[in-house]
């Protein structure tokens, strides 16, 4: 039996991994997939705690974050094209018109 | 003795009292409806049946009286009631008020028929057909009002009526009033109407004071509530009694033409004939005896007033007699009569001698309705015949004033029924027995001598000069050869107006018996009413002496009038006899005395400067230039521009930029955070989280 503590580290790593890969990447699809691997940090660590409190509801959600990020996939995606196909780039140092 | 002992069950018809006001005002509402689709002589028979039924009704009326001589007061309805004045508006029925009624519904429907007639020609002469109903619309409105003055059962309803005859009598003066007085356009009739109104206004404040008076002293205003105190008050108060009846005299004398006030009435003569008989001969103008008698109570509490109202009227008498026998035209002399008669039975009431005054009010009503009307067939006869001139000589063009005496003459022979007519009017007035005038006068001059010995002397004079002049304007109309080629074409006037001059004639001839010395009819009729008030009349005394000097004084004026005018007629463009004679004075007689130009220098003028003043310099000069112009302006200006400057642009414009400036100067500090990279966005939600998180762990 694995300890908890290590799934938890896993996920933290995980996290941490994502995060930064977020805040540093300047390419959309790189920074997306950031995000995902973050999600799916916040998923190993429900299945764990579902698993350690043998509780059902952790793992039914973790069922709806992989649906949500399924959605959220789509409409990402269709926006980077839609960037790429008027700025031709994904640079997000790029987009910056929102500059106040 | 009385005659109503001898009829002690009889009819009773009091109920009726209501429709002497009401056939009137049907008659005018009707007119005033559907005139403008009726003929001419559908308007004039409707109004004419509607005074009629009046009359009917007046007499209906009396027959009743005869039965229940304590007469009625009948409520029709509540009118005022404010805290302890209860005022109701009902109609007194007695014999004084029913006297006024059947001489204001009888005279005035012969003048209505009368009107008829002559109202036609009048348009046809001015050529304004609509007038004709406007004309008897406001005949019908007069005879509502008038019925309302002598029916009214306290002062406030008598002043309703009071005020609603003025009116009529201003609307019937004007009802030419585009026209001058010999009909080409102008003002002239609309000024005499507004000058009897004036002149009535001050007169009626007279009214309105003398009521006021007598609200604060009686707290009532009705007749019975009012006469039921007077003895108590003339004991703790004489003085608001004599105040009462001054002011109540100054009143009478606006509305019958007395002495100050009496300058509206010659001139009122600028309306239509029919009017001239009807308000200001036979009846509006009397309401100031009937006034005065109506009040009784009150004027024999106060021998002074008396002797005020006496003086007033005797003096009248007297002075608008002088003025009469200096007139050139018909109407004026007729009008300067009207006053003196006036003054004769404004002295009669003063001095007591009500019965007097009121019997001559009525024949006075007849024979000077008579001569009115009848100076009108005159007037129409000579339009008649100037008319029929221009058509056969087209360039005649002069200004011809048909009622100017000098341009008559010999209208004996052209109109022999008014001729005839107009000679018993004059007869009448002249006094000369057995004429009606002679009964009444007399008895007001054998009670004036018994009453007011100097008051006395002027009337005598007075009857004097009555007889004279109406010798000179018989002389001057009727006889002579004709002195102006109209005249000598005048044409007799139709039957619908000879035939309410014979009736007039008739009762101007009869009218004598209503009250014949040791008869005294009139006086025991009119006893019911005084004896309410335990006011007790007696009879006059019929004085020989008097009757003999005075019908004497009468037969000399007469002869007088014939040496100057009647033995050698006046020939064409000859001056008057009499100015040849009496040279200044003649002309002070027929000028008026001056007294026109002397209330004009000492009243209008003045009010005019008065006026001018206030408008120029007061109005224009003062509030428009200076105050407006200057002073409003510049405070407005000054206002204007402190507001703007410093209040609008600096503190509320100040509030709103300095608030945007503010608010500019935080975004502008805020904005730098908005770097439009998405990096920087992610970084601070991590870094909000790490510090919620943070938060929640060391808590």
């Amino acid at each position: 039996m694995v300890p908890i503590s290590y799934y938890i580290i896993l996920s933290a790593i995980l996290f941490t991994i994502g995060a930064v890969c977020v805040l540093i990447r300047r390419n959309a699809i790189i920074i997306f997939m950031g995000i995902e691997l973050m999600l799916n940090a916040a998923n190993l660590a429900f299945v764990a705690f579902a698993n350690q409190h043998q509780v059902i509801s952790g793992q039914i959600f973790v069922f709806f974050v992989i649906a949500v990020a399924a959605a959220e996939v789509a409409v990402g995606l269709a926006l980077i094209v839609t960037i790429f196909r008027t700025r031709k780039s994904i640079d997000v140092d790029q987009l910056n018109s929102l500059k106040g | 003795m009385l005659l109503s002992e001898a009829i002690t069950q009889g009819p009773e018809f009091f109920s009726l009292a209501p429709w002497i006001i009401f056939f009137p005002v049907i008659g005018l509402l009707i007119n005033m409806s559907f005139g403008g689709r009726m003929k001419e002589r559908t308007i004039g028979i409707l109004a004419s049946s509607a005074s009629g039924l009046a009359f009917v009704t007046s007499a209906l009326l009396a027959i009743s009286l005869l039965a229940h001589p304590e007469g009625a007061i009948l409520p029709l309805a509540e009118w005022i009631s404010i805290g302890d004045l209860q005022l109701n508006w009902s109609i007194r029925v007695d014999t004084l008020s029913t006297t006024m009624m059947l001489v204001v519904s009888g005279v005035g429907t012969l003048i209505h028929i009368y009107a008829i007639g002559y109202m036609h020609e009048d348009v046809r002469f001015k050529g304004d057909p609509g007038r004709y109903q406007r004309f008897f619309v406001f005949f019908n409105l007069f005879i509502a009002t008038m019925m309302i003055l002598v029916s009214a059962d306290n002062y406030l309803m008598l002043f309703v009526g009071w005020e609603g005859v003025g009116l009529c009598s201003y609307l019937l003066i004007g009802v030419w009033y585009d026209r001058d007085l010999l009909g080409r356009p102008g003002t002239e009739n609309a000024l005499a109407g507004s000058k009897a109104f004036i002149a009535n206004r001050i007169g009626d404040f007279g009214f309105l004071m003398a009521g006021f008076t007598m609200f604060w002293t009686f707290r009532t205003v009705t007749f019975s509530g009012v006469f039921a105190q007077v003895s108590q008050i003339a004991e703790i108060q004489p003085g608001a009694i004599l105040a009462i009846t001054l002011f109540m005299l100054l009143g009478v004398a606006g509305k019958s033409a007395q002495l100050p006030l009496f300058v509206w009435l010659p001139d009122a003569m600028a309306g239509p004939t029919p009017v001239s008989a009807l308000i200001h001969a036979a009846t509006m103008v009397t309401a100031g005896v009937y006034l005065v008698a109506r009040s009784a109570p009150l004027f024999s509490a106060v021998p002074e007033a008396q002797a005020w109202v006496a003086w007033v009227g005797g003096i009248t008498a007297l002075f608008a007699a002088t003025i009469a026998v200096g007139q050139h035209d018909l109407k004026k002399v007729l009008a300067y009569s009207t006053i003196s008669q006036l003054g004769f039975m404004i002295a009669a009431v003063g001095m007591g001698a009500y019965v007097a005054g009121m019997f001559h009010l009525v024949t006075h009503a007849f024979f000077k309705a008579l001569l009115f009307l009848s100076g009108g067939s005159v007037i129409l006869g000579i339009e008649r015949g100037h008319h029929h001139l221009d058509h056969e000589n087209h360039h005649d063009e002069e200004v011809f004033d048909p009622g100017d005496m000098r341009l008559m003459g010999g209208l004996r022979k052209k109109m022999p029924v008014t001729f005839l007519v107009f000679t018993v009017g004059a007869v009448a007035l002249a006094g000369i027995p057995p004429l009606a005038g002679f009964f009444s006068k007399d008895e007001i001059l054998a009670e004036a001598f018994h009453l007011n010995f100097p008051v006395y002397i002027l009337l005598a004079i007075a009857a004097f000069f009555t007889a004279f002049y109406m010798g000179r304007q018989v002389w001057l109309v009727f006889f002579g050869d004709p002195r102006h080629p109209a005249a000598d074409h005048a044409e007799e006037s139709p039957p619908v107006i000879t035939t309410p001059l014979i009736v007039l004639a008739g009762l101007a001839t009869l009218g004598g018996i209503l009250n014949l010395p040791w008869v005294h009819t009139f006086t025991h009729w009119l006893e019911h009413t005084f004896e309410t008030f335990h006011l007790h009349l007696h009879p006059g005394k019929f004085n020989l002496l008097i009757a003999i000097i005075s019908t004497a004084l009468a037969v000399l004026a007469i002869f007088l009038a014939w040496l100057l005018y009647g033995r050698k007629p006046l020939l064409k463009n000859q001056a008057d006899p009499l100015k040849k004679i009496l040279g200044p004075i003649f002309t002070g007689m027929n000028r008026k005395w001056y007294v026109d130009e002397a209330y004009d220098h000492l009243f209008i003028n003045r009010y005019i400067d008065l006026a001018r003043f206030l408008s120029i310099k007061v109005d224009w000069d003062f509030w428009h230039d200076w105050f407006h112009d200057r002073v409003i302006v510049a405070a407005y200006r000054q206002g204007a521009r402190i507001l703007a400057g410093p209040i609008d642009l600096g503190i509320i414009d100040g509030i709103a930029n300095g608030l945007a400036k503010f608010f500019q100067a935080v975004a502008n500090r805020f904005r730098k955070l908005q770097t439009g990279y998405v990096r920087n966005y992610a970084l601070a939600v991590f870094a909000g989280v790490v510090v919620l998180l943070g938060y929640l762990i060391l808590q």
